[in-house]
């Protein structure tokens, strides 16, 4: 799944003051790869896919691509409530420019499978079908590399589910999926490769079977609840 | 930006509470200022009985007859008087509720003006369930008294002169019904001096004589100099009324020019500060901004909308108070252009609120407060206020739209010098706070 490098940063240092929120943290990303950044609050997650979408300059270090080349979708849908699906997507299709707004439309009610919600305000949508629409939204650049922050964040089981199937198919297709979360779960079960952030610092990144190996070789959490055995090897390093 | 424009003139259209309330509400505030403005209170009712009996109503000096009733004329302008038949029915009214006062001329009026020996006395009763209104009713009952006063003084004033005119060149007088002829000073001095051309010389009669004539002669200079002398005791006050700078624009049409800049402020800064706020409510601002739109032109997006409604409604507004008020229609054209200005100055303010808040509902909460001081704070009279506290209200003033729009409104409609000068002021004001805005968003979007 992994290729060539579609998307890499190096050394991205952020910081608020005197407190440094990233630290030297550096990725890559390939084409169709799903990588996933994961750690407690407060590690600096959502200002690394900030940094990544261009909406906060780093201090230090670079990162690939422009804004214009990565597609983004903020954690809270950023849609407007009074209009419905198909305007909400029209609109962005055409400040994308898109060559034909209308097909783009086409396009993405048939890839959310919200085609006969197409006509309802946004507003009366489930809160999955919004975060659905959301990411739709973050598509219409066509660009090749995709950033989620928190997609299934306050979404129930069954509406996360039909996300996630979603942006299976979009890595499918090809995209590369950089996404946020701090559901270890959600992380070990879809990612090709996992980031795992502390207070800033990139202490970890691998596939997630080599995440377990790390976590129990560095704690007594052999064979018991992954998300404790995660948490004791936070510690272990001391965060 | 064009799409922007539509996408927000869309919601506006899915909003129709949110669009009847901003045009409704300022423009129901805008009236009740205006109607506050230009209307005085209604004419108070006051009981009047007139307790002098008809045949009275007259009062004869120097066998000049003068109806004092025709002293009422002013007051009952001035007042709706509601005429009663004695003093008690008046008091009783003014107890009851029914009128908010009482003037009573009681019957001896006349006869103690005729008489000169003591002063006449009218009473007046008020009502204090409403100190404003009886304030109101005691100063205008005061004032008109107070002219019936001086214009009665005048009456007598003339008789006086009459009197010592007669004193003075003699006459013809009639008392009683009898005539009587009057020697007067000059035909005296005259009679005199033929009486003393008579004498023969050396005739201690002649600087007798002499003095008398020099007592007639001195007597006639100074009542020659009297009808100034009365004239002055009559009304020594007079009052010349000059009009300076400041123009001098009607109160209707002034409430008008007020009316129009409340309703500016209130539309104009709510859609711009709204407009701004919803993209960050709706978490939309960072997404368009990623390379979208850029922030500036975004701003000008929002400022376009909010100036061009609030122009729009703020032109019909005037169109439909010119029905009632008699407006210039020939510079509606000027009215319209000192509008979008305004409109222009309040909506960038307006984004510097949309820009400090990310909710719609608190964009909305800070632009009414930030609105109501600065409304009263232009509105606030010279010489209310300490010279030095007034420069200081002043200088705020200039530094937000509403003054300027209403001084540009103001000369727009009424006509009046320097209508460039407040038009520049009001876009060196949209200048201002745009960069205002932009650093603003810079800082906290």
């Amino acid at each position: 799944m992994t290729g060539d490098a579609v998307l890499s940063a190096e050394r991205l240092t952020k910081r608020y003051g005197d407190r440094e929120a990233l630290r030297e943290v550096s990725l890559s990303a390939g084409r169709g790869e799903l990588v996933a950044v994961i750690g407690p609050n407060g590690a600096g997650k959502t200002t690394l896919l900030s940094i990544l979408a261009g909406i906060q300059q780093a201090d230090e270090g670079s990162v690939s691509l422009g804004p214009r080349e990565i597609g983004w979708v903020p954690q809270q849908a950023a849609l407007y409530g009074k209009l419905t699906v198909a305007e909400n997507l029209r609109l962005f299709a055409r400040l994308e420019k898109a060559d034909d707004p209308e097909a783009e439309v086409e396009r993405m009610l048939e890839l959310t499978g919200l085609r006969e919600r197409a006509d309802d305000q946004v507003s009366v949508l489930s809160g999955g079908n919004r975060q659905r629409v959301n990411i739709a939204i973050g598509l219409l650049g066509r660009q090749p590399v995709l950033l989620l922050d928190e997609p299934s964040a306050a979404l129930d089981p069954r509406q996360r589910e039909r996300v996630w199937e979603f942006v299976l198919s979009l890595a499918a297709g090809g995209t590369t999926v950089v996404y946020s979360t701090h559901d270890i779960a959600e992380a070990e079960r879809h990612a090709h490769r996992v980031l795992v952030l502390a207070d800033g610092e990139l202490i970890f990144t691998g596939a997630p079977g080599e995440l377990e190996d790390a976590v129990e070789s560095e704690t007594s959490h052999r064979g018991s609840d992954f998300e404790q055995a995660f948490v004791a090897y936070l510690k272990a390093r001391g965060h | 930006m064009r799409f922007l424009l539509a996408k927000d003139l869309r919601i506006l259209r899915r909003s129709p509470m949110l669009v009847a309330l901003l045009v409704i509400y300022p423009v129901v505030i805008a009236t009740l200022i205006g109607f506050a403005l230009s209307r005085g209170p209604d004419k108070p009712q006051v009981a009047f009985a007139n307790l002098v009996p008809s045949s009275g109503n007259e009062i004869e000096l120097g066998g000049k007859r003068i109806d004092v009733t025709r002293q009422a004329g002013p007051l009952f302008r001035a007042i709706d008087p509601v005429r009663v038949k004695t003093r008690a029915e008046a008091i009783r009214k003014v107890r009851d509720g029914e009128v908010l006062g009482a003037l009573v001329i009681p019957a001896d009026t006349t006869r103690k003006l005729q008489a000169g020996l003591e002063p006449a006395r009218v009473e007046v009763f008020y009502n204090a369930d409403d100190p404003v209104k009886s304030r109101f009713v005691r100063d205008t009952i005061k004032s008109q008294v107070q002219d019936a006063n001086t214009a009665l003084t005048k009456e007598l004033s003339k008789v006086a002169l009459d009197f010592l005119g007669l004193i003075g060149t003699g006459g013809e007088y009639n008392f009683l019904g009898r005539q009587f002829d009057v020697l007067g000073l000059e035909r005296s001095e005259q009679i005199l001096r033929e009486a003393r051309a008579d004498l023969p010389r050396g005739s201690p009669a002649r600087a007798q004589i002499d003095e008398v004539i020099r007592f007639a002669s001195l007597a006639r200079e100074n009542l020659d100099l009297s009808d100034d002398v009365l004239s002055s005791v009559s009304a020594p006050l007079k009052v010349r009324q000059v009009e300076l700078d400041g123009g001098a624009t009607p109160l209707s049409s002034f409430a008008v020019a007020i009316a129009a800049a409340v309703s500016l402020m209130f539309i104009t800064l709510l859609l711009a500060a709204g407009a701004l706020a919803l993209e960050r409510e709706e978490n939309a601002y960072l997404r368009l901004v990623r390379g979208l739109v850029s922030r500036t032109a975004l701003l000008l997006e929002k400022a376009g909308l909010a100036a061009v409604c609030s122009t729009l409604v703020v032109t019909l507004m005037l169109v439909g108070m010119g029905l009632f008020v008699d407006l210039d229609w020939g510079r509606l054209p000027l009215a319209v252009a000192a509008t979008a200005a305004g409109a222009l100055a309040f909506a960038a303010m307006g984004l510097s609120v949309g820009a400090l808040t990310r909710e719609v509902r608190a964009a909305s909460l800070l632009c009414v407060m930030a609105s109501l001081p600065l409304t009263f704070l232009a509105l606030v009279p010279s010489g209310s206020v300490a010279p030095a506290l007034y420069e200081v209200v002043r200088v705020v003033s200039a530094l937000f739209p509403f003054k300027p729009s209403l001084n540009a409104l103001d000369v727009a409609l009424n006509g009046g010098e320097d209508l460039g000068i407040h038009l520049l002021h009001l876009l060196a004001l949209f200048a201002g706070f745009g960069v205002l805005t932009r650093v603003a968003l810079n800082r906290f979007a």
